[in-house]
């Protein structure tokens, strides 16, 4: 990182300083530091020094004109960095690159299961065929679930929560998909 | 209904008890819903937040479980009057803070209560008292069934329910529980609980969620993943380690009762005289002298009726119901005082703690 004020020598002098509500920042070497009179703690605010500098190195930058933009509600990248936050519902096809990691940290899972509005629900299709596979395991599943019951019981008594909810989950899978075939 | 009205009655979860109640207070599922073709109410602007408020708010006033329902855009509500349905756990801080745009709807005897326009463009919330997790579900679920026929939901096949937040995609739901554990805490187990449940993906926070503090020994413990899960097997998997967290804090209270009985009873004994005798109390103080009153109910120290009107204290006693009860604002210094008197009055039936089981029961009597 080079100084703010010569842009020739290294900068090891790093200043912050809030002004006006502000985070304003200043990288400087030593020279200009000692230059400045920063070193000098009675004289010294940040502002003065700021002024006659670039404006473009002390504000945040703003979004790039070019950034990708949802067409429906105009939010961006940056504000999804910012907020944490998406801007409509569109958002989530627009912003979909990268997403797949975010959600996989976030909820372990990058797709969902459970409630479909009845409305969506024939746009599904992959449903079916797992259905249809499963079904020749029915024995078999049954008898799984009693031996997953068995030790799920043990580790709730053990207290490992961790291989407890493993299991639940194993179980209300097998469960549902038991329910699915019987049907 | 008027705003009067829904503050003359208690919420059901204060007045009811439910499967037990002992240490679950409320059992509450909220679901978050999003309209197609509108921005989410974070980055709309306020007239398309009005517009989506007009669309909605009739189609939930038109419920047949809102039947003499209240309404009411935030706009039009005072900040106490806001304030005291966050402490009755009917809407969150923020959306108490919300303007233009955002209205709030709830059925009489406020089990379910719908935000419009607070983070998503609903939030539906129903609140049961107890251990009752499933139904509380169950009834939001026939409501939201109901509203996705009338409303187009923004709903993505591989996505689930599109939310503002990618913390709430999939399901949209969280489902939590409040519990009271003064044993895992006075045994000091209570980090050791908060960290196990965080290992498997639950969250534990204070008695107003994300960031507060727990104050009466008072816990709620909540999924904190929507992707990936039925609505189901979250729910069962989040009843089961309450029902383990229980289990726990009945442990942790009789090896008190057995290890320490001087403690429990001097713990008892000095909340008691405290909150009989005080005349000017804080909030904080006065929270976590009733949970060890309501310890002291669940152990047989006191009549196990006064459970229930120590549950209603807990509400009442807090700033925004102080001052509705005081039809005035009133400084930090006048609510400690009429906080004291009120406590007073409510527990003037209250009898001096019995502590004659701690002797000769302990070894037999498994339930108290």
């Amino acid at each position: 990182m080079i100084c703010d004020v010569c842009q020739s020598e290294k900068a090891t002098v790093f200043l912050s300083q809030m002004a006006d509500g502000k985070l304003q920042k200043v990288n400087l070497c030593k020279i200009c530091a000692d230059d400045k009179g920063v070193t000098d703690p009675t004289g010294f605010a940040l502002t003065d020094m700021l002024e006659g500098m670039g404006e473009e190195s002390v504000t945040e930058k703003p979004a790039q004109p070019d950034e990708l933009t949802c067409p429906s509600c105009g939010f961006t990248q940056t504000h999804f960095k910012k907020t944490g936050r998406f801007g409509c519902a569109r958002c989530y096809s627009v912003f979909n690159e990268g997403l797949e990691g975010l959600l996989e940290a976030m909820h372990k899972h990058t797709e969902h299961s459970g409630k479909t509005p009845t409305h969506f629900e024939d746009l599904i299709p992959e449903k079916m065929e797992i259905e249809e596979v499963e079904e020749v395991h029915e024995q078999t599943n049954e008898e799984k679930l009693v031996e997953l019951k068995e030790s799920l019981n043990a580790s709730v008594e053990a207290e490992d929560y961790e291989e407890a909810a493993r299991l639940r989950d194993a179980i209300s899978q097998l469960e549902s998909q038991l329910e699915d075939s019987g049907q | 209904m008027r705003f009067s009205t829904l503050l003359k009655k208690p919420a059901e979860w204060m007045r009811v008890s439910g499967p037990e109640s002992d240490i679950v207070i409320t059992s509450r599922v909220r679901l978050a819903r999003n309209l197609v073709g509108h921005s989410f109410p974070g980055w709309a602007d306020k007239h398309e937040r009005s517009e989506v408020m007009e669309d909605v708010r009739p189609v939930l006033e038109e419920l047949s479980e809102m039947k003499d329902s209240f309404s009411e855009e935030m706009t039009k509500l005072t900040a106490i009057e806001k304030q005291v349905l966050v402490e009755r756990h009917l809407i969150s801080r923020e959306h108490a803070a919300k303007g233009p745009g955002c209205a709030t709807v709830m059925n009489r005897n406020q089990t379910i209560s719908i935000m419009i326009n607070e983070e998503d463009h609903l939030r539906m919330q129903a609140i049961r008292p107890g251990l009752q997790l499933l139904s509380a579900f169950k009834s939001l679920d026939g409501i939201d069934s109901i509203l996705e026929e009338e409303l187009p939901y923004a709903f993505d096949p591989k996505f689930g329910y599109l939310t503002a937040c990618p913390t709430n995609l999939g399901t949209g739901m969280r489902a939590s529980a409040m519990l009271h554990l003064p044993g895992l805490v006075l045994s000091e187990q209570i980090n050791q609980t908060i960290q196990a449940a965080n290992r498997i993906g639950l969250a534990v926070r204070g008695l107003y969620g994300e960031g507060t503090e727990a104050l009466a020994n008072l816990f709620q413990v909540s999924n904190q993943t929507t992707l990936g899960k039925s609505e189901e097997s979250v729910i069962e998997n989040l009843a089961m380690v309450i029902e383990n967290m229980i289990k726990n804090e009945h442990n942790a209270r009789h090896k008190m009762l057995e290890d320490s009985p001087t403690m429990i009873q001097d713990q008892c004994g000095r909340a008691y005289a405290v909150l009989k005798h005080a005349h000017i109390i804080s909030s904080k103080e006065a929270l976590n002298h009733l949970s060890m009153i309501r310890l002291g109910c669940d152990l047989g120290f006191f009549p196990e009726e006064e459970r229930e009107s120590i549950n209603l204290l807990l509400t009442e006693i807090q700033p925004a119901h102080l001052q509705i009860s005081a039809k005035r604002k009133l400084t930090p210094e006048e609510r400690d005082i009429l906080r004291a008197d009120i406590i007073r009055t409510n527990l003037k039936g209250l009898t001096e703690p019995e502590f004659s089981s701690i002797i000769t029961e302990r070894d037999t009597d498994e339930d108290e």
